[in-house]
């Protein structure tokens, strides 16, 4: 990075270290960082989308609709989360390969599983094998975000659920008195008001949402956690110009601390976000509001 | 080989007793049970050890952070934050790194490498700090009445804590608790991917079932028989600590008597 940096053997303490930290490798690890931002900032809106699907589908009134919604609200329970995230990623995988294989090759006779092989061919591959490195990277990333959605677009659906069936009763009644369809008050009445109450949930769900990013490491994802084992690692000078010995409790100090920091950034707007969405509601949160403004 | 003979050989693997190869080709159903169900022994003395001695950490935090002095309630307050805003995983990694380094300056420190102790650590604090804060509410929820009826009554100090104040906190926070016990359970799935080593590939139920679907490669089996053990260890988890909540509330009408809810909260 530093013209000095050339030779790095010649160097004081500060500087070998500010050449240190600005190694190329470095510098792909603070890009790291920005996968971890990414990876939140696509997958909150996705899970909140998948999360809306399952709530309105488990308050539906047709029952297979019903069901389906049900049935992906309960499925994250009772199992850890991590065990989701590993079955998903092949298992998406492996859903994705067939279905092409189906479209792709309709004339392969020999079985998908051959013992201990998933086999489909060569045109169905995902990604192709002629394709760049570039997009098997991203289709890993792809996956482990859609793997994410899955999951906590579970979890969403039930904070939905929920939120949905605390918006007033009468707030309904009103609207079908007025002469409102089934959708329209729905879209009108009971959407915007839900969010006040989604919004604890929510933003709980969030939190959590930032403690799971290090299990992208779990999906085969280069992040954080990769590039913090790996450059903490022993490093002996024919390896590397800059030796070192085991560093990695320093890296995951640091990552502790990114963590640390992260949640109580979210924390303060959050609690904004709350002040602002209960201003003027019926609630307690409103009512201390009103008192303290008069 | 019948699968009788597959339990008796793998039943308990994962703590070294039986036969020390793993299956490598021909996997059969029974033995995926067994050996998953083996691990499941793991997740069990995780979870049992981290919450038998949480629970008393998770009081002593709760008082510190109720208490008036700065002194005490600062750390307190910290410990919870720490332990609450950073990801388990990322606990699991950096203490056994640190455990790592400990080990370099004195040997003593030698078994908080192995999972057994350095991850029940870990859990063990993990617990502390998020049961903590949920004991830390009940306390805050505890009714203005029964500590006044407690002064007018001349109860003071570390009676009025053992007669009014701890029960109630303990039946106020019970539901919740249940929660924290059932995540934590689930937490225990993180130790062997979390820098621990499965010592002679003795680890826990998450551990077998991966190695079964990089094996076969074949996810739709083993993990779907993960989740029945969990489900079923979850179950258990509610029977009992319902058994518990009926006896801290058996003086109470039925009608009021607070139902164990399940909350949703998987990742931590």
């Amino acid at each position: 990075m530093f013209e000095i940096c050339a030779d790095p053997q010649n160097l004081q303490e500060l500087q070998w270290l500010a050449c240190y930290l600005t190694s190329g490798k470095h510098i792909l690890f603070y890009q790291s960082f920005g996968v971890v931002m990414l990876l939140l900032v696509i997958t909150a809106p996705v899970s909140l989308g998948f999360g809306f699907i399952g709530a309105s589908a488990a308050r539906s009134p047709i029952a297979p609709l019903r069901w389906f919604g049900k049935g992906y609200t309960s499925i994250v329970r009772g199992v850890p989360d991590i065990a989701f995230f590993l079955f998903f990623v092949i298992a998406l995988d492996q859903a994705f390969e067939w279905l092409r294989h189906q479209v792709k090759c309709p004339d392969w006779d020999a079985p998908i599983r051959q013992g201990s092989d998933f086999v489909v061919c060569a045109q169905a591959k995902l990604p192709l094998s002629t394709s760049p490195q570039w997009v098997h990277e991203s289709y890993g990333f792809t996956l482990a975000v859609l793997t994410f959605a899955i999951v906590f677009g579970a979890f969403a659906a039930n904070v939905l659920f929920g939120a949905m069936r605390s918006v007033p009763r009468a707030q309904m009644e009103t609207a079908e008195a007025y002469g409102f369809s089934h959708r329209q008050a729905f879209w009108r009445i009971l959407v915007p008001q839900m969010w006040l109450y989604a919004l604890p949930g929510l933003s709980n769900l969030w939190m959590i949402l930032i403690k799971a990013t290090p299990l992208l490491f779990l999906l085969g994802v280069e992040d954080i956690v990769y590039w913090a084992r790996e450059l903490g690692g022993s490093k002996t000078a024919r390896f590397s110009d800059y030796p070192h010995g085991d560093w990695r409790m320093y890296y995951f100090g640091a990552l502790l601390v990114f963590y640390l920091l992260l949640t109580k950034l979210s924390e303060i707007v959050l609690d904004k976000l709350m002040a602002r969405l209960s201003h003027g509601q019926a609630t307690a949160a409103g009512e201390a509001q009103r008192k303290a403004a008069a | 080989m019948s699968c009788w003979d597959t339990v008796m050989d793998y039943g308990l693997r994962s703590i070294g007793i039986g036969e020390r190869l793993l299956p490598r080709s021909d996997f059969t159903l029974c033995q995926q049970f067994t050996l998953i169900g083996s691990g499941m022994i793991w997740n069990i003395y995780f979870g049992v050890l981290a919450l038998a001695f949480g629970f008393f950490l998770s009081i002593a935090v709760a008082l510190g952070k109720s208490s008036a002095t700065p002194l005490i309630r600062k750390p307190a307050e910290w410990f919870i934050f720490l332990f609450r805003g950073s990801p388990l995983f990322i606990q699991f990694f950096f203490a056994y790194f640190a455990f790592l380094s400990l080990k370099q300056v004195a040997p003593i420190f030698d078994p908080l490498t192995s999972a057994a102790f350095g991850a029940t650590i870990v859990l063990f604090l993990n617990t502390s700090a998020y049961a903590g804060e949920i004991f830390y509410g009940a306390l805050k929820a505890i009714p203005k009445g029964d500590l006044e009826a407690a002064d007018a009554y001349g109860i003071m100090g570390w009676k009025r804590f053992r007669r009014i104040t701890f029960p109630t906190m303990l039946r106020l926070a019970w539901p919740a608790y249940t929660n924290e016990a059932i995540f934590l359970f689930h937490a225990t799935a993180l130790v062997f991917f979390s820098g621990f080593p499965a010592w002679q590939q003795r680890g826990d139920a998450l551990y077998y079932a991966n190695y079964f679907a990089d094996k076969t490669f074949n996810p739709f089996v083993p993990y779907p028989i993960l989740a029945f053990y969990f489900i079923l260890l979850t179950l258990s988890v509610i029977t009992i600590f319902g058994a518990i909540n009926r006896r801290l509330t058996r003086h109470l009408p039925q009608e009021t008597r607070p139902k164990l809810r399940l909350r949703l909260m998987l990742v931590r």
